[in-house]
């Protein structure tokens, strides 16, 4: 498919885990048999507790993890990027590309360098400008445009709150003029007011970059209003996906009911109305057989319970996609 | 009636190189039996001094206002100095929950010895009554083999059960106030659901008092009778939480309700509040939102209106510069 720019098929990824050294090897299943279609220009939304694989999900897309099965492309204008089997120069045209916006934008900077020098070591380290000038222009094109002064260029991290280093880093991630930006919960540090500062700042970049966004985030009404298609994530599976507003209206999976619950309202009239998830998220080292989610769910059926339904999508509406076992 | 905590016009200053930095200025709060005051704000609006200073906690280079009191039980918490009068208060009268379970458990010691040793200084008990109580608790917080958690380490606990245990831990000794300071936001919202409960059953039951620290308005409508915001070190506006979250008179609080995305009202745009909160070293004179504040109010955004708080329906109080710039629109 054309408009698609990255598709993930059947992709896996595991751990080697020991607790100590005479003790047999096992495998933590961290992502399972992920299918995704990332389109392009959409702001794609990935959800769900820790514990549940969203990071995981994300570096292996930048090929920062190994994948253990599947395969992940990048569809390029001219040619497409296959993750599993890339030489390395491909690797690092496909790192120009591709990049991240991190979460702590307090441990992300390096607090020896300035602000300039931050932004300027992609160019430098991909041997993307020729010049000192050309370096220059471009750091300060791209700091204008994530509305940094030109003044703050010459400073160090120390002088900036959360929300200005915040933005420094998306200058950072934007300056190799990358066409896919995963961020990894870049707003969950951050106050409410420059939460939405931020989240209007990735928006507007958007539009005038053309950009495409995985949006990794733990906080469902902050995905609800910037993600056009929301993957929810529970222990390695997706176990619902669909257009944003469809999913959050019409919630099929009783995981997502859960977490929908499970925002605290802002009217205190409307008191503790959460599905109470009993316990916890399972260790990833061995998931429950059939529906991973059964061992929490409020109301499993009897086939369910037994793990005999094996995890994968159905779709129910169009482009809504949901895990079998909730659906029968 | 008397309130179980009352704190009046509380200034905290502290003792810096770069001169002295006004953390928390003219303060006045009170808690009554059984309810929760909620205390809301960005980070750097002084929250947790304000909550540290009921127990003293606060470092040395601090300095407490003479004429401030902070009244707890009938006795005023900031004229102790003696350490016999401070362990009164810290842990036995007043307990106090964090956000980081894990940074406020000792990692090499077991949680069980733990929670027995603050048991042991406050409570006239052997170490068994001490043992027996503790596992009570854990057990109340519903914890799951209470008896080998208590033998365990918090390492060896997740982060939900680390903060239940951390729960259990503060009201073994049964305060009268419970100090909970952001004890929610590092959870995941499903674990963060079953805490509340939690908090809220306990209150119920135990009929404590509670200042709970949240930046988050939507745990604040929660679990708070009543709420107060801050910013920048001042009470901007406080009241009833009904009042506060459906008919708010400031324009910060106003800007903090427009700056939550609401999962029930996707088409509302994002507004942010424009600017950053100003260093408290240079604390804007007058009302201190002025710098930031959207409505022009021309008296105020020069500064001259001085910040008070006025009372504009029963129990409703907003500081009176923040009344004028709601009437500007």
């Amino acid at each position: 498919m054309d408009d698609n720019l990255i598709s993930v098929n059947n992709v896996s990824v595991n751990f080697d885990y020991q607790e100590n050294f005479i003790s047999k090897k096992q495998k933590i299943h961290a992502v399972n048999n992920i299918n995704i279609k990332i389109k392009k220009g959409s702001f794609f939304g990935l959800v769900g507790e820790s514990g549940s694989g969203k990071t995981t999900l994300g570096r292996a897309i930048l090929g920062a993890n190994k994948i253990s099965s599947g395969n992940i492309i990048f569809h390029d204008d001219e040619k497409d990027y296959d993750l599993t089997n890339m030489s390395k120069h491909d690797l690092k045209e496909y790192r120009k590309k591709a990049q991240l916006i991190f979460q702590d934008p307090y441990a992300a900077l390096s607090p020896r360098m300035t602000v300039r020098d931050i932004i300027a070591e992609p160019l430098e380290v991909m041997k993307i400008t020729n010049s000192r000038q050309e370096t220059d222009k471009r750091v300060r094109d791209i700091a204008a445009k994530c509305r940094l002064n030109i003044e703050h260029l010459r400073r160090f991290p120390h002088a900036f709150s959360g929300g200005q280093r915040q933005r420094i880093s998306i200058a950072r991630a934007l300056v190799s003029n990358p066409k896919f930006i995963v961020a990894d919960e870049s707003v969950a540090a951050l106050d409410v007011s420059i939460q939405a500062d931020i989240l209007n700042l990735l928006k507007q970049l958007q539009n005038e970059l053309n950009l495409t966004y995985l949006f990794i985030s733990h906080d469902l009404s902050v995905v609800a209003h910037v993600c056009d298609v929301v993957a929810v994530m529970y222990l390695g599976h997706i176990v619902e996906m669909g257009p944003s507003r469809e999913l959050f209206k019409n919630p099929k999976h009783s995981y997502t009911k859960a977490l929908l619950s499970s925002i605290p309202s802002i009217d205190p009239e409307k008191r503790s109305e959460a599905i109470e998830l009993k316990g916890e998220i399972p260790s990833a080292l061995n998931p429950p057989p059939g529906c991973v989610f059964r061992t929490r769910c409020p109301n499993p059926g009897v086939d369910c319970k037994g793990g005999e339904i094996k995890m994968g999508l159905t779709e129910v509406e169009p482009g809504h996609w949901v895990d079998q076992c909730c659906v029968i | 009636m008397s309130h179980l905590l009352e704190v009046k016009n509380l200034d905290v200053k502290f003792d810096t190189d770069e001169g002295r930095i006004t953390a928390v200025e003219n303060i006045s709060l009170s808690v009554d039996q059984g309810k929760v005051l909620g205390i809301v704000g960005e980070s750097g609006s002084g929250k947790s001094v304000t909550a540290k200073s009921i127990m003293k906690l606060n470092p040395g280079n601090t300095y407490y206002n003479k004429d401030a009191e902070i009244i707890l039980d009938n006795e005023n918490v900031l004229q102790f100095t003696s350490k016999q009068d401070l362990k009164k208060i810290r842990g036995g009268k007043v307990s106090m929950i964090f956000q980081e379970p894990m940074a406020s458990f000792a990692p090499a010691i077991k949680i069980g010895a733990q929670m027995v040793e603050q048991l042991l200084i406050h409570k006239d008990i052997n170490k068994d009554e001490a043992k027996s109580i503790s596992i009570n608790m854990l057990k109340r917080v519903g914890i799951a083999d209470a008896e080998k958690r208590f033998n365990q380490y918090a390492f060896e606990l997740s982060g939900g059960m680390r903060q239940r245990a951390m729960i259990a831990m503060a009201l073994s000794t049964m305060p009268k106030l419970l100090l909970a300071d952001e004890p929610t936001t590092a959870l995941d919202v499903t674990i963060q659901a079953q805490v509340i409960n939690l908090i809220k059953d306990i209150i119920k039951e135990y009929q404590m008092g509670v200042i709970f620290i949240t930046h988050d308005l939507g745990v604040i409508a929660q679990v708070a009778d009543h709420v107060a915001v801050m910013y920048l070190g001042s009470v901007v506006e406080k009241g009833p939480v009904n009042e506060i979250l459906k008919n708010p008179k400031h324009p910060y609080t106003k800007g903090l309700l427009q700056a939550l995305p609401d999962i029930n009202n996707l088409d509302a745009p994002l507004s942010p509040i424009p600017g950053n909160i100003p260093s408290p070293l240079d604390r804007p004179s007058g009302c201190v939102f002025r710098t930031r504040c959207p409505h022009h109010n021309p008296e105020g955004k020069d500064g001259k209106i001085e910040m008070k708080l006025i009372e504009v329906e029963s129990g409703h109080w907003v500081d009176q510069c923040g009344i004028k710039c709601g009437q500007n629109g």
